[in-house]
C-alpha cells in the first residue's frame, strides 16, 4: 500500500491541503502534488483497467511517459477524457474518474478477458471477426468498440478559451532540466534572443532527485542561481508548463503551454499554442527509463525505479513499504538509497549482471541493502497489487523460483534519450552498444532552408547519461546554437560513478513461453512479448508492420516506454541486430495536445472573418433569416411574423413577379480589368468574345479552367475603350481575381493589363419586376426608358442625388435594374428605394427567391449545375462560346474526345408527373447494373424548387443525351427506396420567349 | 512550415502567407497541340525527390506570384525569383550546382 511519509518532499507544501475526488471518493492531497502523487498518497495504487484484457493497472511512471494512469478530468463543460494523472497538477476541487472499467475499477466484468488472453493473441480481431462478413459492421465492431472504449467524449461545448501566440527567436531551448538551463545560459550570455520552455511546472529536471552536485553544491542551488541569471537577461524568455510539441521545417516549432489547467475557470485561457520560428533549436528533452520484461510486470505496484525515486523525493510519497529493486544498470541503485533514506525497506536489489562492485552497489551494501547479482525476477505475485516476487537465475528459463514478499517493485531496463523532437523533422539516429539505446546522430541532423542543421540536442537527449557530460555538452550546444564562441567552461557536475549496464530484453533470458505471455511491453495497448514474437513468425517482420499488427506503441503514449523493448524482441526473433530492425517513425505531437489549443481563438463568431454588406444591419433589423455564402452572410428570406420560410420565399417571388422586388446584390464580385490589352485578355479568359463589346453595353460570359470545366460566370460591362467591369459569382470573386493575376503575372506578363477587385467598394441594389422602372423614375435624375437604357445596357449618372451606375441585367427574367453605388452610400440609397417603392408594394427578397426565379427561367447556378466536371456545352451554353476565336482558356480541353462524346449528361428541365418537388441530388436510374453491381444511373437533379408561379415542383438536371430525349419519362430514386416518375422538358419553365425582361 | 523570400516585396514569408501553385516553367499547350502534348501540359509533372521548381503566390502579402527552387526532400531553398521568365535564372542554377553538384538539370 502506498502512503504519504512524514517529512520532506521537494515540491509539496504540507500546509496547503487540497481536496479532490477519484471515482466520487473524496481524497486529500497537498499543494504541489500531481494527481498521481496524490492518488498514491491516498493508497490508490489501482487506477485503470487495460484496453484489451481489462487487467488491473497502476501508476508506472512520474511524467509524460505514463501509459496507465489516464483519467477523465473535470465535469460538464470542463470534462476531458484521457488525461494523464502524472502530468496533471492537483488543485482544490479536482474531480477524476477512472476509465475503461465496468461496473467498477475494483470489480471489472470484462477482466474475464485476461483469463482467455491466450485466445486473444496479436491479430486476434483480424482473424476472428472476419466471417460472416455482414457481422463486422452491425455486431463485431460495435461490441469491440464498447469493450475497448477508453475515455468518453465530453458532451457539452468546451467552457474554456484558448489562444495562439507567435514567437521569433534566435534559439529555442526545449526542456528546463540542467542541460536546458545550461544551454540557455550559454546562448543567452552571447546576446542571442532565447526562449526556454519546460513541460512541467518545475525547473531543473531530474538532477536534484538524483543527488547530483554542481560546482560542489546540491543541484537545487545551481538551478536557482541559473534561473535567477536567466530571468535577469532581457533577451531570454522562460516558460514553464510549456511543452515542445513538435519541430517542423525551417525552424518552426510548436509549444503547448498549459496556462490554467491547474487553476480552471480563473479567466485565463486554458492552453496557449506557441508558434515559434527559431534560428536554431536545442532539444534538451532528457531521457526516459525503460521497463523490464518479466512476467507480471504490469501488476499495480510495479513501477519505474526513477518514478519510485521521484515520488519519494519530490512528493514524500512511498509507493510501498517494502520495495524490491530490479535493474540492469547502476542508476536504479539510487532508488534503493532514496528509499532507505526515507526509512523504507529494500529487502533486495536484483541485478542480472554477473557482478557489480561499483560505488553505487558498494554504497547500498554499506547501507545494509542486499544485492543479488546474476539474478532475475521470474514473475510478480499478486493480482490487484504486488504481493511478492519470484526470483530465479538471470540466464535460466524461470522454471522454479524463490518467493520474496514485497508490495512494490522498482524496475529499470536502462535509459533511452527522448529523441522525438530531433526525429520529427528528419534527424537520424544511431545505436549505442554501451547504453543499449538509440541516440541522435549529430552528423545527420535536420536541415533548414540554408541546408545547414537547425536542431541539436543537449545533455541526456544527446545520449549523455552522466551529469558531468550533460553540462559540458549543453554548454557547447548552447554556444553553437547562438553562433557564439564557447564561453567559460560550465561548473563540474558530479554524481557517483556507474559501472556499465547490460541489455536485458527478456527476464529471465531463456524464459518459457508461459512467462513470455505475461510480459507486457505496451501497457496501454496490452501488447506482450509473445505477441511481437507471433507477429514476426506470421511474417509481419518489418517494424512498421509489426507495430500495426500488434498495436505496439500505437496508444496515446506512442510507445514512450515500449518502443525499444519491442524492437529488441523483434530483432531477436528475426536474428538481427536492433539497428538493423530500425525504429518506427516519430511524429508530432510529443504528447497529445488539446483540439482547443489547435483551434485557438477561431471558434464561434471568430471562426472566420464575417463579411457584411452595407445593408447588413437593415437585414438583421427586419429579422431576415441569414445564410452563409462564402464568408458573406446573405438574407435567405425575410419571414414575417408567424410565416414559414417556404411561405416567405413564395410571397417574395410572387410580389417580385407581380410588382417589384428588391435584392441586396452587393456580394456580387466586381473586378475592374483595365489597359490597352484588356479586351484581348478577356477574350482569353471568357469563352465568348469580350473585345467586341461596345462601351455602354453588357455581355454574359463563361469562364473555364484549362481542363475545360466551367468555373465561374457573370456579366461583363465595358466601361470605356480600355476598361471592363467583370461581375463574378458571390463566392468566386477572390478566386477569379487570383486566376486573372496568375495568367497576367506568369504567362502573359508582357500584356498591358491591370486588375483590381472592387467587390467591397460598391453596394449593389437590384430593383426587379414589372414596376421596377416606375420606382427608378420616382427616385429621379436618370433617364431609364427603354430607349435610353435598353436591356443589356448600362448608364452612369445620379439617381436621387446618388452617384450610380445602373445595369439593365436580369437574373430573374423580369425587367431589372442593378444599381451600383459607392459602398458608403449604399444603405442610404437602399432606404430611398424602399421609400420610393412603397406605393407599389416593393418587397425585399432573399437568395432563395433569387434561386427560384432563376430556376424558373432555366438560368444555371455555378455550384448547382456545375461541380468541376461540367463543361459549358453540357449546359446547352454553346451560344456563349465563340467559334471564331483561335484560343481561350479551356478551348483545347473541350476538344478532347471525352468532352465531345455524344452520350454526355446534358442539362434539361425535369417535371414530376404528380407535380411534387424532387429531392435535391436525386439520381435517375437506367436499366441493368454497372461493373460494381450497382444500378446504372443516367442522370441527376442539380436544382429543384417549388415554383410559386406554376404552383408545382420544377427541377433542372443533367441527363445522358438529355437534350435529345424531350418528353421521355425518367425514374428518379429517393434515399428511402421509392421511385419518382418525371418527364424531361425544356429547362425554361417561365416566359420562354424572354419578353418580360426586355421591356 | 516553409519560409520563402518574396522577390517582389523582399520579406521572408511564412508558409501561411503563401499559396502553392504547383510546378513552375510548365509550357502551355493550347488549341492545335497534339493530344500527347496537351496531356503532358495538363497532367505530367516532374515530382522529383530533390531539386524542384515551384510556383508560389504571396497571397496574404503583396499578391504576386513568384518561383522557388527547392529540394523536396531536405527542404533546402536554393533561391526564389520573379515569375516573368521561362527558365530559371543563371544565378539560381549556379546556386543549385554549388549545393548539388550531381544535379543533372531540369528534365
Amino acid at each position: 500500500m502506498s502512503f504519504r511519509l512524514d517529512q520532506g518532499g521537494r515540491l509539496i507544501d504540507r500546509n496547503a491541503p487540497l481536496g479532490f475526488t477519484f471515482d466520487t471518493e473524496p481524497m486529500q492531497g497537498l499543494s504541489g502534488d500531481t494527481l498521481a502523487s496524490a492518488l498514491l498518497a491516498n493508497g490508490q495504487t489501482l487506477v485503470n483497467r487495460s484496453y484489451k484484457y481489462h487487467r488491473p493497472r497502476g501508476i508506472v511512471a512520474s511524467g509524460a511517459e505514463e501509459p496507465n494512469a489516464l483519467v477523465g478530468l473535470g465535469q460538464g463543460a470542463r470534462f476531458e477524457p484521457d488525461q494523464r494523472a502524472t502530468t496533471t497538477e492537483l488543485f482544490n476541487g479536482l474531480t477524476a474518474m477512472s476509465q475503461n472499467a465496468w461496473p467498477s475499477l475494483g470489480f471489472d466484468m470484462l477482466a474475464v478477458n485476461q483469463w482467455v488472453s491466450s485466445m486473444m493473441p496479436a491479430g486476434f480481431y483480424y482473424k476472428t471477426f472476419i466471417w460472416p462478413r455482414p457481422f463486422w459492421k452491425r455486431v463485431y465492431e460495435p461490441l469491440i468498440r464498447e469493450a475497448a472504449a477508453s475515455g468518453l467524449p465530453p458532451k457539452e461545448p468546451d467552457a474554456d478559451t484558448y489562444e495562439h501566440f507567435y514567437a521569433h527567436v534566435d534559439v529555442l531551448v526545449v526542456g528546463g532540466g540542467i542541460a536546458g538551463l545550461q544551454a540557455a545560459l550559454t546562448a543567452g550570455r552571447s546576446g542571442a534572443r532565447v526562449l526556454l520552455i519546460e513541460q512541467t511546472p518545475h525547473w531543473g529536471g531530474r538532477a536534484p532527485v538524483d543527488g547530483v552536485e554542481i560546482g560542489g553544491q546540491p543541484a537545487d542551488a545551481w538551478i536557482a542561481a541559473s534561473l535567477s541569471e536567466l530571468r535577469g537577461m532581457d533577451n531570454v524568455t522562460l516558460r514553464a508548463r510549456c511543452m515542445g510539441a513538435g519541430v517542423y521545417d525551417h525552424g518552426f516549432a510548436l509549444g503547448y503551454e498549459r496556462v490554467s489547467d491547474h487553476t480552471p475557470g480563473d479567466g485565463r485561457p486554458r492552453h496557449r499554442l506557441w508558434k515559434i520560428r527559431a534560428g536554431h533549436i536545442v532539444t534538451a528533452t532528457g531521457a526516459i527509463e525503460r521497463p523490464l520484461s518479466f512476467a507480471g510486470n504490469d501488476v499495480p505496484g510495479v513501477m519505474l525505479a526513477s518514478a519510485v525515486r521521484d515520488y519519494v523525493v519530490n512528493y514524500d510519497v512511498a509507493p510501498g513499504r517494502r520495495t524490491v529493486v530490479v535493474t540492469n544498470n547502476d542508476d536504479a541503485y539510487r532508488t534503493a538509497l532514496a528509499l532507505i533514506d526515507a526509512g523504507l525497506e529494500v529487502p533486495l536489489v536484483v541485478d542480472p549482471r554477473e557482478r557489480n562492485d561499483g560505488p553505487l552497489a558498494r554504497e547500498c551494501a554499506r547501507r545494509g541493502v542486499q544485492v543479488e547479482t546474476g539474478a532475475a525476477v521470474m514473475k510478480v505475485k499478486g493480482r490487484q497489487r504486488v504481493e511478492g516476487v519470484m526470483l530465479c537465475r538471470a540466464n535460466g528459463t524461470g522454471g522454479a523460483g524463490a518467493l520474496l514478499d514485497c508490495d512494490c517493485v522498482a524496475m529499470s531496463g536502462g535509459w533511452s534519450p527522448v529523441v522525438h523532437l530531433w526525429s520529427h523533422c528528419g534527424g537520424k539516429l544511431q545505436w549505442s552498444e554501451e547504453n543499449a539505446h538509440f541516440y541522435p546522430d549529430a552528423s545527420r541532423a535536420p536541415t533548414g532552408a540554408d541546408g545547414e542543421p537547425f536542431v541539436s540536442t543537449a545533455g541526456a537527449a544527446s545520449g549523455f547519461l552522466r551529469s558531468g557530460d550533460v553540462l559540458t555538452d549543453a554548454a557547447s550546444k548552447g554556444a553553437a546554437a547562438a553562433g557564439a564562441e564557447a564561453g567559460e567552461d560550465p561548473p563540474a557536475a558530479t554524481d557517483l560513478e556507474e559501472v556499465p549496464m547490460q541489455p536485458v530484453w527478456v527476464m529471465p533470458a531463456q524464459a518459457l513461453p508461459e512467462l513470455q505471455s505475461k510480459m507486457f511491453l505496451d501497457f496501454q495497448n496490452d501488447v506482450k512479448v509473445s505477441d511481437v514474437r507471433l507477429a514476426a513468425q506470421e511474417g509481419y517482420e518489418s517494424v512498421e508492420l509489426a507495430k500495426r499488427y500488434t498495436t505496439l506503441g500505437m496508444a496515446n503514449d506512442q510507445g514512450k516506454l515500449s518502443n525499444i523493448n519491442g524492437l529488441a524482441i523483434l530483432a531477436k526473433t528475426r536474428n538481427e541486430s536492433i539497428p538493423q530492425v530500425g525504429t518506427t517513425t516519430f511524429r508530432p505531437p510529443y504528447q497529445p495536445i488539446s483540439f482547443g489549443s489547435i483551434a485557438g481563438e477561431a471558434r464561434g463568431e471568430t471562426f472566420q472573418p464575417l463579411r457584411r454588406t452595407p445593408m447588413y444591419d437593415w437585414h438583421e433589423e427586419q429579422g431576415a433569416y441569414m445564410e452563409p455564402v462564402g464568408q458573406w452572410r446573405r438574407p435567405y428570406c425575410y419571414p414575417k411574423q408567424g410565416e414559414s420560410h417556404a411561405d416567405a420565399v413564395s410571397r417574395e417571388v410572387m410580389a417580385t413577379r407581380g410588382s417589384v422586388g428588391l435584392l441586396d446584390a452587393s456580394t456580387l464580385g466586381k473586378i475592374v480589368v483595365k489597359g490597352p490589352d484588356a479586351g484581348r485578355f478577356l477574350d482569353m479568359l471568357y469563352t465568348n468574345k469580350m473585345s467586341s463589346l461596345k462601351p455602354g453595353r453588357c455581355r454574359y460570359g463563361l469562364m473555364c479552367n484549362e481542363n475545360g470545366f466551367l468555373m465561374d460566370d457573370g456579366v461583363v460591362a465595358r466601361l470605356d475603350e480600355d476598361t471592363f467591369l467583370c461581375h463574378t459569382t458571390s463566392g468566386g470573386a477572390d478566386h477569379v481575381h487570383g486566376w486573372m493575376e496568375d495568367w497576367l503575372q506568369c504567362e502573359w506578363w508582357d500584356w498591358k493589363v491591370y486588375t483590381a477587385n472592387l467587390t467591397e467598394q460598391y453596394g449593389q441594389i437590384a430593383v426587379v419586376g414589372p414596376n421596377a422602372r416606375a420606382v427608378l423614375e420616382k427616385l429621379g435624375g436618370l433617364d431609364v426608358s427603354k430607349e435610353a437604357l435598353p436591356f443589356m445596357g448600362w448608364v452612369e449618372g445620379e439617381l436621387a442625388g446618388f452617384p450610380v451606375r445602373v445595369y439593365r441585367i436580369s437574373f430573374s427574367g423580369e425587367l431589372s435594374f442593378e444599381i451600383a453605388v459607392p459602398a458608403g452610400q449604399a444603405r442610404a440609397l437602399w432606404d430611398k428605394v424602399l421609400e420610393a417603392g412603397r406605393e407599389v408594394g416593393i418587397t425585399p427578397y432573399g437568395t432563395e427567391a433569387l434561386h427560384v426565379m432563376r430556376a424558373e427561367k432555366g438560368f444555371i447556378m455555378i455550384g448547382d449545375e456545375t461541380d468541376g466536371t461540367v463543361i459549358p456545352q453540357d449546359l446547352g451554353l454553346d451560344w456563349a462560346i465563340s467559334k471564331k476565336k483561335d484560343d481561350y482558356l479551356g478551348k483545347r480541353a473541350q476538344e478532347r474526345s471525352h468532352m465531345s462524346r455524344p452520350d454526355r449528361w446534358k442539362l434539361v428541365g425535369i417535371e414530376t408527373l404528380d407535380g411534387s418537388v424532387l429531392p435535391d441530388g436525386a439520381y435517375a436510374v437506367g436499366e441493368g447494373v454497372n461493373a460494381n453491381g450497382q444500378r446504372v444511373t443516367v442522370g441527376r437533379v442539380t436544382s429543384t424548387y417549388r415554383s410559386p408561379m406554376l404552383d408545382r415542383g420544377i427541377a433542372m438536371g443533367l441527363v445522358e443525351r438529355g437534350s435529345e430525349r424531350m418528353g421521355e419519362v425518367l425514374k428518379l430514386a429517393t434515399t428511402d427506396g421509392r421511385m419518382i416518375e418525371a418527364k424531361i422538358v425544356e429547362p425554361v419553365f417561365y416566359d420562354p420567349e424572354g419578353e418580360k425582361q426586355d421591356v | 512550415m516553409l519560409t520563402l523570400k518574396c522577390p517582389y516585396c523582399g520579406i521572408l514569408c511564412d508558409e501561411t502567407e503563401l499559396a502553392a501553385g504547383g510546378e513552375a516553367h510548365v509550357k502551355r499547350a493550347g488549341p492545335g497541340s497534339s493530344d500527347e502534348a496537351f496531356e503532358a501540359y495538363l497532367f505530367d509533372r516532374e515530382n522529383p525527390m530533390g531539386v524542384h521548381f515551384e510556383r508560389w503566390r504571396h497571397a496574404h502579402g503583396c499578391g504576386k506570384w513568384f518561383l522557388a527552387a527547392r529540394d523536396t526532400v531536405t527542404m533546402e531553398v536554393f533561391g526564389t525569383y520573379k515569375a516573368q521568365t521561362t527558365e530559371p535564372p543563371e544565378e539560381i542554377v549556379a546556386a543549385i550546382r554549388a549545393r548539388r553538384p550531381e544535379w543533372e538539370g531540369r528534365a
